[in-house]
């Protein structure tokens, strides 16, 4: 307390306060920092910038080891006792900043020493072997940027939910990595193989079966995202990258591969991520149909008459958005969107849409079509295709935003049955 | 000019062309051309991997059989062991009861196909999966705590429980993967591959 007094009164001064110290490179060279502060540093770390009305009158704080958000902006996921999810309404792009990534995993997050990890490849191949994240960092890298999304990112049931609350389990980072082609070419993979297991370094020692043909098509092995070393929650120091399919089948912590004539039908593949479609229950949906959600104007926002960019995320795990629509008359007519350039394969693509809003009362809506010719559904539309008993898996419908007169925003929340 | 000047002239060339039209180019071309060319068949990275570090990881069991290991187990050792090591997650006798909300799934219940909830009975549809995964994954709480006929047990009682076995069926490596289950014939590969049909 006291020393904070102190402090306002040297700077009400104009005496050199000891932040300005620190902030400063010039002044740091020209006093004995050190030995005029070192007890005092100790007491009051960290250091906070101050909030000022004028910001043009105090030198602020120094450049640091490491960056962190402005205080004013406060972007979490948010978590549940099995997975976190991505703040969407919270982006201005595309891409995900690493520590907002959504969360997913069976048996909490592993701590793994790189310098230990190991990659198993054997089975149907010539020479089974093992590759340390050193090794297989030698191999020719590629970058590429998509997304990951749970195959269960489906909530609904109120009108007070976000973005996040509504499909907050898809995030998308730009990745770095080897192609699993390239280390398959290595191991020599049998004409016999049809299929591989993956399978994670974690307690649950979580496993997939992906087909082969996605191991020669665009499958990866990635240690980074965003350009650094990918997260914990992500799978460090390594994990399986399947372009377009579903989460759960881009194993993180990998630490096994083995190829193989059939599938294995692992736990995830039959008990989960398996979903009734009228009397039969559907297993092996890799892909992630086509989807698109309006991010802004969204719950709790709240807008005011006049010109609104109307903005949010379409993607599609069969390759690329084609279009976009967006409707601001619930429903009744479609106008084309702008798609933010580059528009990736297998990416979430931004769209904007310019809206004069006039207050009167409306539902807003964007619906997307692939480049397979794939147009996202409604609601009622899956329960059509599959029946009443929709489960949580592979859900893409149309979301659509209230509009209230008084411009508060609204989740639409529909019913199944 | 021989192919590495035209290269290496080009190059200026598409870099200025890429800023200028940097939108229009498909991202699809991410590799450099030259680097394919001196690809060698294998880059020699890595070390083989010994028959017995293969053994310590391959735990994995295929709905042919393929990975059971040896070892065996009864209904009656089976009910002991979830006692001690499943019900306190799972429920005494493996079922879910009104207005209790289990820290693990149900794993019990009948074997039609529309009961609720989902239970190794009416969903599950390979006996295969169930020793895999308890194997590998539980008790959530010590997971690979268990030896393999304690697996075997288990998996036998489990499979009694959810009324697909008998009582005095002993599981090995020979049968566990022959046991049929309910669920089997209601599970289809999805066939879609894109294009406009919902389906
Ligand atoms: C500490 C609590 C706990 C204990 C003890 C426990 N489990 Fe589990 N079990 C779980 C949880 C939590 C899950 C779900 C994990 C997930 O979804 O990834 C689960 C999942 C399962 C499943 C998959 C269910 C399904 O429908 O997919 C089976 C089978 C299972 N446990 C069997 C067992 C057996 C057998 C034991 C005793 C050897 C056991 N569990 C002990 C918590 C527990």
């Amino acid at each position: 307390m006291e020393k904070r007094n102190n402090k306002d009164q040297k700077r009400a001064t104009g005496k050199i306060s000891r932040r300005t110290l620190l902030g400063g490179v010039i002044a740091a060279a020209v006093l004995p920092v050190q030995s005029l502060l070192a007890d005092e540093v100790h007491a009051e770390m960290p250091v906070l910038p101050e909030i000022t009305d004028d910001p043009t009158k105090i030198v602020g704080p120094g450049p640091s080891p490491l960056g962190k958000r402005s205080s004013f902006e406060n972007p979490v996921r948010k978590p549940s006792d099995i997975s976190s999810r991505t703040p969407l309404q919270d982006m201005h792009s595309t891409l995900t900043p690493a520590d907002l990534h959504f969360e997913r995993h069976h048996a909490g997050i592993p701590t793994i020493d790189p310098a230990k990890h190991e990659l198993l490849i054997h089975g149907l191949v010539e020479n089974p072997m093992k590759f340390s994240v050193a090794d297989i960092k030698r191999f020719p890298s590629v970058t590429r940027t998509c997304f990951i999304e749970c195959a269960g990112n489906f909530r609904t049931g109120k009108a007070e939910m976000t973005p996040q609350d509504i499909l907050g389990l898809t995030s998308q980072s730009e990745w770095t990595g080897v192609m699993l082609s390239t280390l398959f070419k290595e191991v020599g993979i049998s004409d016999q193989a049809k299929w591989f297991l993956a399978e994670g370094s974690d307690a649950a020692i979580m496993t997939r079966t992906i087909p082969i043909a996605k191991a020669w098509d665009d499958a990866m092995i990635v240690y980074a995202q965003n350009g650094e070393a990918i997260r914990p929650e992500q799978g460090y120091p390594i994990r399986l990258l399947l372009p377009g399919f579903e989460g759960n089948m881009n194993i993180k912590w990998l630490r096994r591969i083995e190829l193989s004539e059939e599938p294995y039908m692992t736990r995830e593949e039959t008990s989960k991520y398996t979903y009734p479609v009228k009397d039969k229950i559907r297993m092996f949906s890799f892909e992630l149909d086509a989807r698109s959600i309006i991010t802004y104007p969204s719950y709790p926002q709240k807008v005011n008459k006049g010109w609104i960019e109307i903005h949010g995320i379409a993607w599609s795990g069969r390759g690329k958005v084609e279009k976009v629509e967006v409707s601001t008359d619930a429903g009744k007519t479609w106008k084309q969107a702008g798609l933010q350039e580059p528009v990736l394969s297998k990416a979430h693509t931004y769209f904007r849409y310019l809206w004069d809003w006039k207050g009167e009362a409306t539902e807003i809506l964007s619906r997307v079509t692939d480049e397979t010719g794939y147009l996202q559904p409604t609601l009622a539309q899956l329960v059509e295709a599959r029946g009443v008993n929709l489960g949580g898996y592979h859900m893409n419908p149309i979301t659509a935003w209230q509009i209230k007169n008084d411009g508060t925003v609204l989740f639409k929340p529909e019913t199944i049955k | 000019m021989n192919k590495k000047t035209v290269l290496l002239l080009a190059c200026p060339l598409v870099l200025l062309l890429m800023s200028l039209k940097t939108a229009f180019i498909p991202m699809q071309v991410q590799l450099p051309l030259a680097d394919s060319l001196k690809r060698p068949a294998k880059f020699g990275f890595g070390r083989k991997a010994t028959a017995l570090e293969i053994a310590a990881w391959d735990i994995d069991v295929r709905p042919d059989g393929k990975g059971l290991p040896a070892g065996q187990g009864d209904v009656k050792k089976g009910k002991i062991l979830y006692g001690q090591k499943c019900a306190i997650c799972h429920g005494v006798d493996g079922t879910e009861k009104p207005g209790i909300k289990l820290p693990g799934n149900a794993l019990v219940g009948d074997t039609s196909a529309t009961s609720k909830p989902k239970t190794i009975g009416n969903y599950w549809p390979y006996a295969t999966t169930l020793f895999d995964y308890v194997r590998r994954a539980m008790p959530y709480n010590l997971p690979g705590s268990l030896n393999n006929d304690e697996v075997y047990s288990i998996t036998a009682y489990l499979l009694n429980a959810n009324k697909i076995i008998k009582a005095d069926v002993v599981l090995n490596a020979k049968n566990l993967y022959k046991v049929v289950m309910p669920a089997k014939k209601l599970f289809i590969m999805d066939d879609r591959k894109g294009g406009p049909e919902i389906k």
